[in-house]
């Protein structure tokens, strides 16, 4: 279907609460899954819904990003009409390039959001990760007559205390969202939103004007918290698998969850793909001693030693004799004769030297820099 | 159009017959290699790592696979605004046109093509060979011995010279002469099929060759023996790393397994010197908690539950639960049954090996299989089903009659 919508994904969310892992690198930058980085999802899903019209709001640490999205070839998106939209802060009279908050953002890309000639817009963040094309939620949007329709699901495998900006949906017997609750405390009610609001474009313009003009400037807390009452916003129920990475224990049981079957099945589904920067390695090569149980092994690793339980970014090495457990080891890493690790997350180019040792547990998994050497 | 020092003609039209019901549907460069690639990365890349970004790839034979794979060439880097990479196939010119009939008949029929970019010198290459080659370097060599072609050579063991184009050569490296598989080789220098011209000069050569009737239109049979009788100036460039013909299921299997060396004499870890491809899109692959894999190259999106000992396993492959494969090739999208064991095979394409099956099975008395062209490999073809308990036996090449066959001498018991 081609949908007649264009996506804005905002990515200048609070970084710091993937600590290590977002020492110089945007969330939406943050690797996940073996090859892929956060922003990959949610782009992917647009593009598998027919949007062909993408603006990515940059904010803080968005060299990483821009290096990753490029052009926007590796998702279809380098267009003449429409395509990819790198949408980086500026400084203006009237603001200083440091948005305070989302509508702040909006405001700022007031010119890319007035030319793009699609009647829906999908606003979306970067953190949260799943597969799922938004026909299905634009088809329900018209029929129901909503004024906004956020999408969320009800079956987190997170736990309360991993949540920051934990949006709950209280949604009425006629599908209608009767109120919404923005870090609830003990909260009964399991709808999370998942991050993305669909919206006639027109609606959004009007929104981000009025909130400004009353010098507000946070989309959730200052547009749709505000507007419960006076808009109709319904929800979009979601049931597959969802993972919000917005801290290391959620970043680590996201990625160790991919070690399930039902969930690699429902997020890398085969009708559609997600589409990610390719780096052109050599196939995953495994030595006369490795010994890989439990594992997800990306391409360029070369694999000597003793893997359970972990997820191998491309081209790491793990030598003979070394042993991996419950880890998490990005692109490029090198784990040296006899090293051990367990329940650790190893940012790009770590290099662990023989026989180290780390242990974390995987309520605190160890994060190391990137770049390290241990 | 902006003028080019040299651009690359790919011979990619050959059936590669010898590759047997692996080339049934493709052309030779489309077969997989070395899971992820095709052998035509290796020629493409090469290309553009030596600053060459004008290929035409010459087809003929089923071309639709390569088309695909090839597409706007952006892959290789090779979508440029000037240049680039270019199918070119043969067509109806005026009231004529015809197919190509041999190597150098299909570049007399692309010469617009070269003249196009003014090119002074044209670089010949073929499509069956996995080797990585500094072009720029060879063509340097060509410049500096002021040659009329320059043809890169390789040596090789004596014995099998007669199945080459042997080359020999004077001290400095000029051509003397040019035997076509000679019985008695003189020398151990084998011509790669990689030559590089001076185009003004080829392009008349081409054009007496095509006027001789008799010509089989070739470059090693017809137009390198005439340079040398017309006492043209043609040097050989040694080559000195891994080259290989993947012709015959033989080599092609050889050439992968040679991958699965400990330190292989193909780097392809060089990050100066790619192999670029066409990239599957799919996550990394999976390893159960059953699954043990050693000495093996696995790709993207496979699944594995059973054992996997020396062998290549292209992208989107599924492996079962109990299925052991051993010293095999197994191509994208193929399916290995629950306790199927296969043993020194290549699976083609989506080809799906049912519950048990036994792939190169023990030979038995009462069958007579034509091996002629795999030995003892098994070869089992694009998107064949073999089901459940079936033994398919050492050098058998499964397809629809082949398997029918197999049947109807009883073929259930491994």
């Amino acid at each position: 279907m081609i949908a007649d919508a264009f996506g804005i994904v905002y990515t200048g969310e609070e970084a710091a609460r993937l600590k290590e892992l977002t020492h110089s690198r945007s969330v939406a930058a943050t690797p996940f899954g073996g090859r892929y980085r956060c922003i990959d999802f949610i782009i992917s899903n647009m593009v598998n819904s027919g949007i062909s019209n993408i603006g990515v709001i940059a904010q803080k640490n968005y060299h990483s990003l821009m290096d990753h999205l490029g052009s926007g070839k590796e998702w279809d998106l380098d267009r003449k009409r429409d395509g990819l939209f790198m949408l980086p802060p500026y400084v203006t009279r009237d603001n200083v390039g440091l948005y305070r908050g989302t509508v702040e953002a909006l405001k700022s890309i007031g010119g890319y959001i007035r030319r793009s000639t699609q009647r829906y817009v999908l606003f979306s963040g970067s953190y949260t990760i799943f597969n799922r094309p938004f026909g299905h939620m634009i088809e329900q949007h018209i029929n129901s007559g909503a004024d906004i329709t956020i999408m969320f699901n009800d079956n987190d495998i997170l736990e309360e205390y991993d949540q920051y900006e934990d949006l709950r949906l209280v949604i009425g017997p006629d599908g209608r969202i009767v109120d919404l609750e923005l870090n609830p405390y003990r909260s009964q009610n399991q709808n999370k939103s998942c991050n993305v609001v669909l919206m006639e474009k027109n609606l959004l313009e009007y929104l981000v004007e009025e909130a400004s003009a009353h010098g507000l400037y946070d989309f959730t807390r200052d547009v749709l918290q505000r507007n419960v009452r006076k808009l109709k916003l319904f929800g979009y129920h979601y049931s597959g698998f969802v993972a919000r990475l917005n801290s290391p224990q959620a970043y680590f049981k996201s990625n160790i969850a991919l070690l399930k079957s039902d969930v690699r099945a429902d997020l890398f589904d085969d009708a559609h793909p997600i589409y990610t920067k390719v780096k052109d390695e050599v196939p995953a090569k495994y030595g006369p001693t490795a010994d890989v149980k439990n594992s997800i092994v990306a391409s360029g690793c070369i694999v000597e030693g003793e893997v359970r339980d972990s997820l191998l970014f491309r081209g790491v090495y793990v030598a003979k004799g070394a042993k991996l457990s419950n880890c998490i080891v990005m692109q490029g890493s090198q784990i040296h004769e006899n090293a051990s690790l367990d329940c650790a997350i190893l940012d790009k180019t770590v290099v662990v030297k023989r026989g180290r040792k780390l242990h974390g547990h995987e309520k605190f998994p160890i994060a190391i820099r990137k770049g390290s050497i241990i | 159009m902006r003028k080019k020092q040299i651009v690359a003609m790919l011979l990619a039209g050959g059936q590669g017959s010898r590759l047997g019901i692996l080339t049934s549907n493709m052309a030779k460069p489309a077969v997989p290699f070395g899971a992820k690639y095709r052998i035509i990365d290796f020629p493409l890349s090469n290309c553009v790592n030596s600053q060459i970004d004008t290929v035409g790839v010459l087809t003929q034979y089923q071309p639709l696979e390569l088309n695909t794979y090839i597409g706007n060439g952006q892959h290789w880097d090779l979508d440029r605004i000037d240049g680039g990479v270019f199918v070119l196939p043969p067509y109806v010119k005026g009231k004529c046109g015809q197919w190509y009939s041999g190597t150098a008949n299909a570049i007399y029929q692309n010469q617009m093509f070269v003249d196009q970019y003014s090119a002074e010198y044209v670089l010949i290459l073929s499509g069956d060979h996995i080797y990585k080659m500094d072009y720029a370097a060879m063509l340097r060599f060509h410049i500096e011995k002021g040659a009329t072609a320059t043809i890169a050579v390789f040596e090789i063991p004596i014995a099998e010279a007669s199945r080459f184009g042997i080359i020999n050569i004077d001290d400095d490296k000029r051509i003397v002469s040019f035997d076509e598989k000679p019985k008695c080789p003189r020398s151990n220098l084998a011509s790669m099929g990689v030559y590089i011209f001076n185009w003004q000069n080829l392009k008349a050569y081409m054009q007496a060759d095509e006027e001789n009737a008799a010509s089989q239109n070739d470059f090693g049979q017809d137009i390198i023996p005439g340079m040398l009788q017309n006492g043209e100036v043609l040097y050989a460039y040694p080559f000195h790393g891994y080259w290989k013909d993947v012709g015959t299921i033989g080599s092609l299997w050889e050439a992968n397994m040679d991958l699965l060396e400990d330190s292989p004499l193909l780097d392809l870890y060089d990050p100066f010197w790619r192999i670029y491809s066409r990239n599957p899109i799919l996550p990394p692959h999976y390893v159960s908690a059953e699954a043990s894999i050693n000495c093996s190259l696995v790709a993207e999106g496979c699944e594995v539950y059973g054992r996997i000992s020396h062998s290549v396993i292209f992208a989107g492959s599924y492996i079962s639960h109990g299925a052991v494969v051993e010293d095999s090739i197994v191509m994208p999208g193929a399916h290995i049954g629950e306790n199927a064991h296969v043993y020194k095979s290549i699976i083609d394409e989506r080809a799906i090996i049912g519950q048990g099956v036994v792939v190169g099975a023990k030979p038995q008395k009462n069958l007579t299989i034509d091996n002629s062209l795999t030995g003892d490999i098994t070869l089992v073809g694009y998107d064949m089903h073999i089901p459940d308990g079936t033994a398919l036996p050492r050098g058998m090449v499964a397809t629809k009659e082949t398997l029918g066959y197999l049947y109807k001498k009883g073929g259930t018991t491994p």
